[in-house]
């Protein structure tokens, strides 16, 4: 993995007006993305992990700069500085429908659901043909339709599939297809918002291993959103927990897996069930309640609603992400002080 | 055997009529369960394990779908041949079931109480003040705080993982022999997922003498809740052993695939280590192999696995598996398809 930066995003914001009554007063607003900031390093795989509602999939969405067309009203700060090889940046957020263009080509999307993500009036070859035809004009189409058919052998498609439409595939292979819409500009960073979930376990391996060969060929970033941990801590090289529009916690895979610090990260890798019956009947921190919406989040810190070690300063506090370690940041001034307490009610869970 | 099973299915098939084709979405497929177990159902989307379960409770949809055969013997009375009015009597009462999609399964122009009082009032005879009254009662057992207060909130008052209480709530109204789960927290955020199976758990407990059918993708949740699996494949039983043992020992291919295409990074030997994953795809079951129905993505099929779909044999005790590679090392070992059970009643 090189170091060199690719994305930087500082202190992003989203914020959607809610309108309510008669005449559509604005009356709150939902804080989807509240001071959100990372950087992601070429080839370099972030895993993003949370609940619903808890903001991924806006961070991703805010990166691409599509949320204008989603809601014209809402209010986006901060920045997302995009570095091209040179060393040069700019920031995406900045940018206008028409600057945003060739930077569309450098940044790809995948989808979570394989099925409503590739139009189905399109036959393969004019889907995944689509963003060439669109940024690769100077290209002759033939030259175009022979990239198609290279791309489906790269994700694993018979080229004979190419004109074929997209119901006539199975889950795992649409996604392929998605995959191979993404690949088609040669992009630097492809955002993966829940790319496997909606697979089937025996094809989301397939799909998984899939991607990691593409990013060692291409050397291709991901930011991969899921919230199966155990998925992005195959994928990722670091991982960054988001809650009610905040990370709370960011480090390497393995910091953040094995040796979780904030009460949350804590609470949600407990909860994964573990596939070995032998291991079964392991302490749990079980989260009390449901996560509080967006609209109307607790003061200070946002998880002392549920947090098992919270105390009355987290109403005033609002944390910062403090380091760790070099790579790894907490966004909780009493994680240290609550450790012992908590490892002990855990009977040595996190050995 | 000692124990007396609960409830027992054998050669059950359910077709489903899709344009003028016979589809068998669930094709023979025989399995027990026993009074206490937690007895967990794995397959992938198209495997039949939803159509099983359906098939329990005698709510496939007709048409397209209908039981063309076999037998679900419960307490000695077999469902396949009561009509409506009987089998009214049974669901909901002695065996009760929570589905996926806690957002669709509740009626949202019903208030939470009416909809759990309505399962009182049906089977118990309860008055619908009696019948609330044990609402509030139930709620507060499956952890909804402020039960009497809530009883006259609306579905979409409830956040996913409270309407999930309120169908186990419904579920467990009538106290029922076994309760059929079908991914009851696919649907969850993994925090609340942690809730319902805890939830699940406990109140089990209560019970020495139910059963819980556990129908799931998730062969994590498996290994946390079950005693005993069941894996489906192309509408058949694939395997079916206890839930140490299909770990430990997994025998047949598709199970020992499941097993090592999911990630696991508590394990010091898969980390960072390329997942194996099962080539191709699930086949459509209007598109079925017609020898073993795995032939098409197992590694190891010979010649045979194409042209004859072997029969579930028993390996080691009480360990099942339908493969012609696996022998067994039983000398009268039992093959639980192909033998219809004598009704008792």
């Amino acid at each position: 993995m090189s170091e060199t930066v690719l994305l930087d995003v500082r202190d992003l914001r989203v914020h959607f007006p809610v309108y309510a009554g008669v005449f559509q007063r604005r009356v709150a607003e939902v804080k989807a993305v509240d001071g959100v900031s990372f950087t992601l390093s070429r080839g370099e795989t972030l895993g993003l992990v949370g609940e619903s509602g808890c903001g991924k999939t806006t961070v991703g969405r805010a990166l691409v700069n599509v949320l204008r067309y989603v809601s014209p009203d809402v209010f986006i700060s901060g920045s997302a500085h995009f570095y091209d090889a040179g060393g040069s940046s700019v920031d995406l957020l900045s940018l206008s429908t028409k600057k945003m263009m060739p930077y569309r080509k450098r940044i790809a999307m995948i989808f979570q659901d394989p099925y409503s993500s590739l139009n189905s009036r399109l036959s393969v070859r004019e889907i995944v043909r689509e963003p060439l035809d669109l940024h690769f004009r100077q290209m002759s189409r033939r030259e175009r339709d022979e990239r198609v058919e290279w791309l489906l052998d790269k994700v694993g498609l018979q080229p004979e599939y190419a004109e074929r439409y997209p119901h006539e595939f199975s889950g795992g292979q649409r996604q392929r297809i998605g995959i191979a819409r993404a690949l088609a500009t040669n992009p630097d960073l492809i955002i993966c918002d829940e790319p496997v979930s909606a697979l089937d376990v025996s094809v989301q391996a397939q799909v998984i291993n899939l991607m990691e060969d593409l990013r060692q060929e291409f050397g291709i970033a991901y930011l991969f959103i899921a919230h199966d941990l155990s998925v992005v801590y195959h994928i990722s090289h670091r991982i960054a927990v988001m809650y009610l529009g905040n990370i709370v916690e960011i480090g390497t895979r393995d910091e953040v897996y094995f040796t979780p610090k904030h009460p949350y990260t804590r609470a949600l890798i407990s909860a994964i069930p573990v596939s070995d019956p032998r291991k079964r009947g392991k302490q749990r921190i079980v989260l009390d309640g449901d996560i509080p919406t967006p609209i109307n989040k607790p003061s200070g810190c946002s998880f002392r609603t549920r947090c098992p070690i919270a105390r009355a300063e987290c109403a005033r506090l609002t944390p910062t992400l403090e380091p760790h370690s070099p790579t790894h940041f907490v966004a909780c001034p009493f994680v240290d002080q609550e450790f012992a307490i908590i490892n002990e009610e855990e009977n040595g869970l996190f050995q | 055997m000692e124990r007396q099973p609960l409830l027992q299915v054998r050669n059950l098939r359910t077709h489903f009529n899709i344009e003028g084709r016979w589809a068998p979405a669930v094709d023979g497929v025989s399995f027990d369960v026993y009074p206490g177990e937690v007895f967990g159902i794995v397959g992938e989307s198209g495997s039949g394990k939803s159509v099983t379960a359906l098939s329990i409770m005698k709510l496939i949809p007709d048409p397209p779908g209908r039981i063309v055969g076999g037998q679900i013997l419960f307490k000695g009375i077999d469902l396949t041949a009561l009509d409506y009015a009987d089998m009214y009597r049974i669901r909901g009462k002695e065996i009760a079931m929570v589905f996926q999609e806690p957002m669709t399964s509740l009626n949202p122009v019903f208030t939470i109480g009416m909809q759990i009082a309505e399962v009182l009032q049906a089977h118990e005879g309860l008055s619908q003040e009696d019948a609330l009254y044990r609402a509030a009662e139930l709620l507060t057992q499956v952890g909804i705080p402020d039960a009497e207060r809530r009883l006259n909130d609306y579905p979409h008052q409830f956040s996913g993982g409270m309407r999930q209480r309120v169908m186990i709530a419904i579920a467990l109204a009538c106290n029922p022999s076994i309760l059929i789960a079908d991914e009851p927290t696919t649907a969850l955020d993994v925090t609340i997922q942690a809730q319902i199976l805890e939830l699940m758990v406990e109140l089990k407990s209560k019970r020495a003498d139910a059963a819980i059918i556990l129908i799931t993708h998730n062969l994590a949740v498996v290994a946390e809740m079950c005693h005993r699996v069941m894996v489906m494949y192309g509408g058949k039983v694939q395997e079916i052993a206890d839930v140490y043992e299909l770990f430990g020992n997994p025998l047949h291919p598709y199970t020992k695939g499941l097993l090592q295409s999911i990630p696991r990074p508590e394990l010091p030997e898969y980390r960072g280590k390329r997942l194996v994953a099962i080539p191709g795809n699930v086949p459509s079951i209007m598109n079925l192999p017609r020898g073993c129905k795995f032939c098409t993505r197992c590694s190891q099929a010979i010649e045979r696995c194409f042209t004859d779909e072997p029969p579930l044999v028993e390996i080691t005790t009480e360990h099942f598996v339908r493969c012609h590679l696996v022998q067994t090392e039983l000398s009268s070992p039992r093959i639980l398809d192909g033998q219809p059970l004598a009704q008792t009643v």
